[in-house]
Formats: C-alpha cells, structure tokens, sequence
C-alpha cells in the first residue's frame, strides 16, 4: 500500500498546531479526515490487499485516524475556548457606571410607624378600626362621658366645622370617638385599635400641629380588669419597643375613663417617656353605646403616633413632616 | 400648682428623701412636673456693707469696692455695676461660694486689683428676673448675715404639680399632705386657728341674703376690725413669691394663702363702702339681669347676662361677681377700717360659664369651677383671722351662715368584689376601708347586706367622687397602680387586618415602588387654594381657624400635592414623584349627620407627562385585579388634550393626564407634571367585586399562535379603540392582546400613526390549525377596517 504514515502524522500535528481559527481547523479535519482525504481512500483500498496484510495496515490506519482525530478534538476544545475567553474578555462592563438616581420611593415615616404600630397589636390579638375625621360633638364628646358644658371638654381645643347646627360638627380632637361607632355598630367582645389623623386648634411648633396622629386601644369582654390594662400596656411594649423596656401606670383623668392613668415607657437606661392616657371604660360610655356596665367591662388606651415616629430617627421637628421635602422624604 | 415641703409639714410629719416624696405625689396622681431646692443657691451669700467705692486705676468698665462683710475689716471686690453708694448693704458672694450657673468664686485679679468675692445681681442669687446692677438690700440687715437668714428664707423644697381635673382637693397645700401622709401612713390634721374674737359683734352689722339658693350654697361672712393695710411679713410674701403669686399687701396676701392653704378662694369687701351709708349693711347673692353692669378690681366695665351670678349690697348695687372678680366700689384701700370676710360656696357650673365668658379664669375661679369644700368655710374665716391678726386685725364675734341649696351626698354603696373585678385584685372589705378612710371617706357597714359590702360617705372636698367606680379609683389610687398585678386578657381570639386594609397598604406599598415618595400635606387650605389648584371652589369651612389660611377643608389632594412639588422645585429639587393617601371632604345632603368625606389616592409626577401616570394607573389596577377603561376630556385644572376620566366596571373612579400649564404657572411650578387621582374607597369596593368573582381556569395543555397585525389609523382614533375592536371579533380563541409598536412619519401619512398588535390564540381543548388561525386574522383585519378609519399595513 502507498500510505505514507509517517508524513499524514506530521502533517495532521503540524496542521493542528497551526489552525488557529474554528473554520480553519474544521477545514483540516475535511483535509485529513474527510472522504477525499489519502486516510479515507487507504481505507478502500484494503479490500484489495490480503489478509495478514490487510489486518496489519487496517490496525495501522485506525490508530492513525484515532490519533489525528483526538488532535483535531483536543485543539478544538482548547480554540473553543480561547474564543470564549475572548469574547467574555470583550464583554467586560464597568458595574458602578450607572446613569440616574435611586428611583425606588419612600413611605412616609408616620405611615411607617402607623403600620408598624397595627402589626404589632395584630400580633396581640386586635383588629384595625377606623373612623370619620370629621365628627359629630355627640361621638366626639357627649358618648365619651362629656355632655355640653362639661369643664373636661377644655382639655382639647376644638377645630369646629360649618356643618348642621352650630357646634354640631368638629375635626375629631382624639381617635376617641371610633370606640363609640365601634361599640354601636358590634357587640362585646371587642380588641380594635384605632390609629388616626386629628386635629386640635393648635399652633404649629416643634412638637405641635394642628393635625397629627393617634392610635386609640378599646377591650370590652367579660372580666376585663385593670390588671389586664396593665399587661396590655406592657406587652405593647416589650413588643413594639423591645424586651429590655418596661412600662408603668400612674393615676390621671379622663373623662371617659375609671380608673384613668398615664402610661410610661422607661427606656434600658432608666429614664422614663410619657407616652399616652388610658384606663378602665367609664360607665357611662358603656351605657351611651347600650352596653350593660354591670356585664361587660373593659379599658382604653391612646397615644400619639407621630411622637414616636420622630423619636424613632431622632427628628427633632414636627413640621418636617408635613412639608415634603422629599429630601426627607427619602431618609426613611 | 406649686406647693412647698415646708407648707405641707405643717399639716404632717413628712421627712426623709424629698425626692421620694415627690415619687410619691407623682404615684398619687398629683405629677411631680418640677422640684426646686429653694435657698441652696445662697450657701455663701452674705450681707455686706459698702465702705467706700474707688475707680478701678486702669479700668473703666468695673470699680473697686471695699465692703464690710462682718469682721469690720475693709475687704476689696472689683465690680462691674455702679448702683451702690458708701453704706448700702449688699449681697456678697464669699470666696469657694459655687453660684446658681455653675461658677465657683475663687480670689482673683482683675487688671491687676484683687477680688476677694463677687458682689450679686438679683438675677444672680435667681431672686428675680433683675440684672440691672447689683441688689440693694434692707438696711435693717447686718452685715455679715448669712443672707438667707436675712430674707428669712428658709431651705425649702418647691413641687410644682401638674394636677388633673377630678382632684379639686389637691388645689390647696392641706389636700396634698392629706392624701399624701395617707399614703405614707402619718398623722394628718388641719390645725385649728387660734384667735380671739372681741369687739362689736357682727349681728346687726351684716347680714346676707342668698336670693339664689342654687347658684350659692353657702355663704360665710364675718367682720374683721381695725383693719391697717401694710406689707406682709416675710414668711408670707416669700411663700407666695414662691408659689407664683405677686405679695401686695396683708389682706391680698392673706386672701391668697388661704386659699394656697386650704383650697378656699374668699373675698373682702371694704364694710364701709358695702355699706354705703346705709345703716344695716347686707350682701344679697342674686343672678344678674341681662345688660346689667358692674365695673370689677380691675376697673373694666362688665355687662353681664342672666346667668351671671352677682353679689351685691343691701341695697341691690352689685358689688362683685361672685367667684369670679370682686367689685371696684367695694376694693379694700389705706383708708379700711372694717372688712367684711366672704367664705361661699358657689354653684362650679356657673362660675366656670361666667369667667370663660369674660375671660376672668382665675385662680379662685379655677378652684370654684372644680368643686370647692363647703364644710370648712367657718374654719377658713378663722384662719384668714389669725393670720392678719399680727397687723393687729380683729376679728368680730360672731358669724353670719347663710345657706342655699348644696349638694347632695347620699352615701355611696361599695361592693369589694364589683372593686376587686374591675380592678384586678383580691382585697377585703376591710382592706379598702383602711385606705379610704385616711383620706376623709367616712365609711359604714351597709346594713342588711353582705357583711363584706360597705357605704361611703365622700369627703364634702371630693365632690368628683359619686359612684362605686369612683370610689375604686380611690382604692386603686392608694393602694398603688404600680401593685395591681398585670395580667393580660385571655379570651381566644385572632387579629388580623381586613382585606380592604391589606389592599390599601399593598397600594401605599406599589406607590413607594414605582418611584413616588409618600407626602403628608396639612388638610387645611387657604380661600381660593382650590380654584388655584384648577379646581371648583365650596370646601367646607372651618368655624374657627387659627388662621385664616388654614380655613377650608380640602376636596382634593391636588392642592397640597401641588405645594409640595412647588416647595421642592424652589429647593432645586425637581422631578419629584409625590403620592398621598387621605381624606377628602365636602359638603354632604342637607340632612346629613356629617359632611361626605372620601379616601382617595393621588400622584403628581413632576417632570413627567401624562402616559407615566398612565403607566402608575395600569400597576394600581394590575394590583387591585380590575380593569380601567380612559373616556379622554378636558377636566378642571387638566391638560384639555393629555387627561381623561377613568372608569372601572362602569364605575367613574377618577382621572389620569397632566396638570394644566396655567395650575403649574400659579405654583410656578416648571415643565410638566403628570396627574393621578382615584376615589379610593371606589377602587377599593372595585377590587373586592373582582376579587370576589375571581375563578381558576385551567391553564391549555396545547400550543398557542400568535398573530401580528398592523394599522394605519388617525390620531384621533385611540388604541383602545382598535383593541376593542379586535378583541370582539378575535372572540373565543383570543387569551391576550397588546400593543408593540407604534409607528410615526414616512411612509405613514402626516397626522396618522402605525400600531402594531400581537393577538395570541389558544384552545383549551386542541391545538388550533392553520385555518383557524387564518379565520380570526381575517375577521379581525376585516372588523377594524370597516368600523375604524384604519387600513392593514402590508
């Protein structure tokens, strides 16, 4: 047979090596391999050849196409590759070159904490209530254990509304009022909590403004105590604060509770934080809503939502909460 | 109210920490707000006579005084003040002496001369608000006098109470040891005054007349004689400097303390002049009649109204507004002689009606207001007795005790178990009996009932106190909030927040996400805002502002939203993304218990023009699972050709587009700004329907095709238009369609644009063939041509 082994070797390791491109190296696999190449037409020749013969170059022409051919693979593998290398290497980006601003927005950090607050007394066991802004005196006052006149009414300055008689109508002073269209509208047992925007006839300061926001607490069930006030209050607490705070009742006056008491929240390092009014349900509320005093008994409890927003970042300005710059906007 | 330690002692044996007591009244309900430790600041401060005062040899601005502190001795002090003259007795601050801000006086040189002390302002020793040189003192002092000594005054600590509206007994420095020594377990008495009556007595020189027994309950009178107006004696102008009150002379003074003292505001009128020549003087307590007229102490002329209650002399001439302001025709002045004393009770409501009318809240009508103590007039007459006595006053024999009609007190009756349900503990009858009664409740078995039940009789100085909760107050009060064990309410139940609540805050939320900052503007506008903001005018309005540009109640986010963009652009802030969630109000039916007040949501995208808010309206519907549909118009304050209204299920839910140029020129506002307002609570009823008619539909287990179909159309011819078109005769087979290219320019003919749809097909049931397909392409082709002014692009 006319095969000369030797020089296809060197010619396949010679042409592999210098392949240096996919396409050029697929044109070498046609060359050395394909149906024209001198491997191909050495293999139609051994039909011709006799048998110790044919077996010897037919052992001999197989590994030679078994060693071109694992040449040809390995050099494709490796220009595979390098064109992979190549174009990742040309794909490079710079990741901080970023064209605008943050474009995300921002709640509100009196919405925060109102959502905040109503998730933590969810997770004690209350539904979210709500109620007008707007006011009858009656729901605002006179169902709280206020009837017209009443020296207590002067503990808020009344924002009052041209609507029906005069006098008849008022920006809700407190979220109060919400437990009396609660209790009208459900029987007992009751766990609501009320947050809300009120008002109060007040000039704008650091730590006033007209309008802010409270959030109102009302239990009424069988065998409601003071004690379970108390723990309530605590509980708030430890949740919504933290577990190293506590909290303690001092005796006060409201109208619309007895026994009335402020509750305060003392920080770990001691000092305490007033922070709301609340008590027993006075029975004279049970009995301006038709609940029987004697059957049902329960507690009330409210602060401001807007003191602790500012507390949590340490704003010290009321006002900017209502001017909007989104630069403090965008803090939170 | 301010109270003294030293006041209160004088009722009971308190001692130890005073800020402990303090913690106490603070436990009690009377808030500690304040505690001042009164005369520390003058450890070191003596009385000094000036001997001779020398310029200082290179200093103009302070000279050199030699001062006699005691010794004789001429001691030098540079001093910045020039008012003292050789002689004058000073306060001088001794050297280590540590000042009221902090300074230690130490011996030092001023431009060469020595200072050996530092001489006192009266601002310094935090006497008076006075800086202006330094403070002259008594010459009757010494010197040398430590000069606390020679104030008499004595180290003290000042309480300043913030006090609540139920404890009218806590109004008088005796009410607050009371309840306080309660507590602590001490003695309590109110000492009684000690005073010898002589002279006329008072029959037949006075008599009163109560023509309102309501309005008067009760009225003392008793005469004091020999009457001299002169300074009070320091130990009373100190405390009443002390607690607030500017000393004016003996019976001001006096008037003053008891009622500091024991709670009892009182009045004097000068006898003579109640007289007023008449030989049987008299006081005669009556309303006063519509357009009547008194002229008070303070010279002002009152009308008065029918519910006023008046004081007035035999002869009918008023002569004081009773519990309120006493009259000028009857003021105590150098020439009295005789005074009569009153000690009334008067009706709380109708002193409270008269001095919030005038606008006379006082001292003493804040004390009738809130109930006073009727029972210790008499007591009260003798105390104001002893006290003028050492300006020689006497006091006449006998008493004038007119009554009308007061309170009634029937007993109250206490169930220890209905006490222990309400407030949580376990204490015996016995038990709350021990705290009640050393604070005056006279307490009794009730007869014929459980053993363990009892009655009160509240004290005539706690007229808040009238059921049994009041009562478990009491008990709760002094047995210690800080004792009641906390429990928590054990009752199964769940918490969870509505739908309707989640839904809103799942909106406030997307809001945030898509790039808008949540803004708070007031609810408050200033007339004509509205129309401003490009909107009707006829906000609702507020009675009584504060002022006048914070009168009318919003009907529309726009407003405040506007002037939050406007406060940010002049702050070189611009392309702000605002929303709100708020109420809106506005005028209801007539009829209507409360006006019509809405929650709706609002977004103004400035720099932005009307499709982004478009695009926010599509995320807000995506979320709420309903579906909108635009009807395009000119609406108030926006863009005439870039707004529309926007409806769900038929439903007008609000509007979308760009606000209009001239709204954003009276905010001066520039560019553009894009404009969403919603009726949230619409929106919301919108979700919950779709919600609620939501169903599953099973996802095609077979291949889907697409068509893509463009048209030539007029500008005027909407999108939504073709769409709807092309959705009514896809029919069936249609799962989705939408827009994916918009085409302007060559070789689409001016004034026309190209829009692209892809409408994709499926079948539950089978995969759709070729024909199928060709079917509602051609259907589709063939419904937008004929109804539309549109042509198929080749």
């Amino acid at each position: 047979m006319n095969l000369d082994i030797d020089d296809l070797r060197r010619r396949a390791t010679d042409g592999v090596a210098a392949a240096t491109t996919l396409d050029e190296l697929h044109a070498l696999r046609g060359e050395l391999l394909g149906k024209k190449s001198a491997l191909a037409e050495a293999k139609r020749a051994l039909g011709a050849l006799g048998p110790d013969e044919r077996r010897q170059w037919g052992q001999r022409i197989n590994e030679t196409l078994r060693e071109i051919e694992s040449r040809l693979d390995a050099r494709r593998d490796a220009l595979a590759q390098s064109a992979r290398s190549a174009q990742l290497d040309a794909e490079r980006l710079d990741l901080t070159e970023r064209i605008g601003r943050q474009t995300r927005g921002h709640l509100h950090l009196v919405s925060q904490t109102w959502e905040l607050l109503e998730d933590v007394f969810v997770g004690l066991g209350f539904r979210v209530a709500e109620g007008p802004e707007i006011e009858t005196d009656w729901h605002n006052f006179e169902a709280l254990n206020m009837p017209p006149g009443h020296p207590a009414r002067g503990m808020w300055d009344t924002l009052y509304v041209e609507w029906g008689a005069p006098g008849s109508t008022v920006l809700r002073t407190h979220t109060s009022p919400v437990q009396a269209r609660v209790m009208l509208e459900h029987q007992p047992p009751i766990y609501i909590v009320a947050p809300g925007r009120v008002f109060r006839r007040d000039t704008a300061d650091a730590t006033h403004m007209p309008v802010f926001h409270q959030i109102e607490g009302l239990v009424i069930d069988k065998g409601i105590t003071f004690g379970d006030l108390a723990g309530t209050i605590q509980s708030f607490t430890r949740a919504y604060f933290g577990g190293d705070f506590d909290s303690r009742l001092r005796p006060s006056y409201f109208p619309f509770t007895e026994p009335s008491a402020e509750f305060d929240i003392q920080r770990p390092d001691g000092s305490w934080l007033e922070l709301g009014g609340c008590g027993m349900v006075h029975p004279n509320v049970l009995r301006a809503v038709n609940i029987d005093p004697d059957e049902w008994s329960g507690f009330a409890f409210g602060f401001g939502i807007d003191r602790l927003a500012l507390m949590r970042y340490g704003v010290d300005d009321l006002r900017e909460f209502f001017t909007n710059d989104i630069r403090f906007l965008e803090q939170f | 109210m301010k109270v003294l330690l030293s006041w209160l002692r004088e009722f009971a044996p308190f001692d130890g920490d005073p800020i402990a007591l303090g913690n106490t009244m603070s436990g009690l309900g009377m808030a500690v707000e304040d505690l001042v430790h009164i005369g520390a600041n003058l450890d070191g401060i003596v009385v000094a006579r000036v001997i001779e005062v020398r310029p200082h040899p290179s200093a103009d601005r302070i000279q050199l005084v030699d001062v006699d502190a005691g010794d004789g001795n001429a001691l030098q002090i540079c001093c910045g003040a020039f008012n003292m003259t050789a002689d004058d007795l000073v306060p001088l601050a001794t050297l280590g002496t540590t000042m009221a801000d902090g300074r230690t006086i130490e011996r030092r040189k001023l431009r060469g001369q020595w200072s050996n002390g530092m001489l006192c302002s009266a601002r310094e020793l935090e006497m008076s608000d006075d800086a202006d040189g330094i403070m002259i003192l008594d010459s009757r002092f010494t010197p040398g006098a430590a000069l606390a000594d020679a104030l008499e005054i004595e180290r003290d600590v000042l309480y300043d109470l913030d006090l609540t509206g139920n404890r009218p007994d806590a109004l008088a420095v005796a009410g607050v040891a009371r309840d306080l020594a309660a507590k602590l377990g001490l003695p309590f008495a109110i000492p009684d005054p000690i005073v010898v009556e002589q002279g006329a007595p008072i029959a037949g020189r006075a008599a009163v007349t109560i023509l309102d027994a309501g309005g008067c309950g009760r009225f003392v009178a008793r005469i004091l004689d020999n009457v001299r107006i002169e300074p009070s004696p320091p130990h009373i102008a100190n405390r009443l400097t002390l607690c607030g009150m500017r000393p004016i002379n003996n019976v001001v003074d006096v008037s003053n303390y008891v009622m500091l003292e024991l709670g009892r505001p009182n009045h004097t009128f000068d006898l003579r002049k109640l007289a007023n020549g008449s030989a049987t003087p008299g006081i005669r307590v009556r309303r006063a009649r519509d357009g009547e007229r008194i002229v008070t102490l303070d010279d002002v002329e009152r009308e008065l109204i029918a519910d006023d209650l008046l004081i007035c002399d035999q002869d009918d001439r008023p002569v004081g507004l009773a519990g309120v302001m006493g009259g000028a025709n009857t003021e105590i002045d150098e020439a009295t002689t005789s005074v009569l004393l009153e000690m009334a009770w008067f009706d709380p409501d109708s002193i409270a009606a008269t001095a919030r009318r005038l606008g006379l809240r006082s001292e003493a009508s804040i004390r009738f207001e809130r109930g006073t103590d009727y029972e210790h007039l008499e007591l009260c007459a003798r105390r104001f007795a002893e006290l003028v006595a050492p300006s020689g006053f006497t006091l006449a024999p006998g008493i004038v005790d007119a009554r009308g009609t007061l309170p009634s007190r029937a007993p109250v009756r206490v169930r220890p178990a209905k006490v222990n349900a309400l407030l949580g503990t376990a204490l015996l009858g016995a038990e709350m009996r021990a705290l009640l009664e050393p604070i005056g409740f006279a307490v009794t078995d009730a007869p014929g009932v459980d053993a363990d039940v009892f009655d009160v009789v509240v004290p005539s100085f706690r007229p808040d106190t009238t059921t049994e909760t009041d009562v478990a107050e009491e008990v709760a009060r002094h047995y210690g909030y800080d004792r009641i064990v906390a429990t928590v309410p054990s009752a199964a139940r769940s918490g969870a927040l509505t739908e309707r609540q989640q839904q809103r805050r799942r909106l406030r939320h997307l809001l945030a996400d898509l790039g808008c900052a949540e803004a708070m503007p007031m609810p408050f506008l200033a007339p004509g805002d509205l129309e401003r903001a490009g909107l009707a005018g006829g906000g609702l309005v507020i009675t009584n502002p504060l002022a006048a540009e914070e009168s009318v109640l919003r009907t529309s986010l726009r407003p405040g939203l506007l002037r939050s963009i406007a406060y940010n652009e002049s702050h070189r802030l611009r392309d702000v993304a605002l929303f709100e969630i708020g109420r809106v109000y506005a005028p209801g039916a007539a009829g209507d218990a409360l006006p019509h007040e809405r929650e709706r949501v609002s977004v103004i995208l400035a720099g932005s023009e009307a499709p982004a808010a478009v695009a926010i309206l599509a995320e807000l519907c995506s979320l709420t699972g309903t579906v909108y549909t635009l009807e395009a118009g000119a609406l108030a304050g926006l863009h005439p050709g870039r707004g529309a209204r926007v409806f769900v299920d038929g439903v007008a839910l609000g509007e979308v587009g760009e606000i209009h140029p001239s709204v954003l020129d009276n905010y001066g506002i520039g560019g553009r700004a894009g404009w969403l307002d919603l009726d949230l609570d619409a929106l919301l009823d919108r979700a919950a329907a779709a919600t609620g008619s939501r169903r599953y539909v099973p996802v095609s287990r077979f291949p889907s095709s697409d068509i893509d179909l463009a048209f030539e159309v007029d500008e005027a011819v909407t999108v939504d238009a073709v769409a709807s078109v092309l959705r009514r005769a896809a029919g069936d087979l249609l799962v989705d369609l939408w827009l994916f290219d918009v085409f302007r320019g060559a070789p689409v003919a001016e004034g026309r644009r190209s829009l692209a749809f892809t409408l994709r097909l499926q079948a539950a049931d089978r995969t759709l063939t070729d024909d199928e397909v060709a079917v509602v392409r051609a259907n589709g082709i063939d419904a937008v041509q004929s109804e539309l002014p549109a042509r198929l692009r080749g």
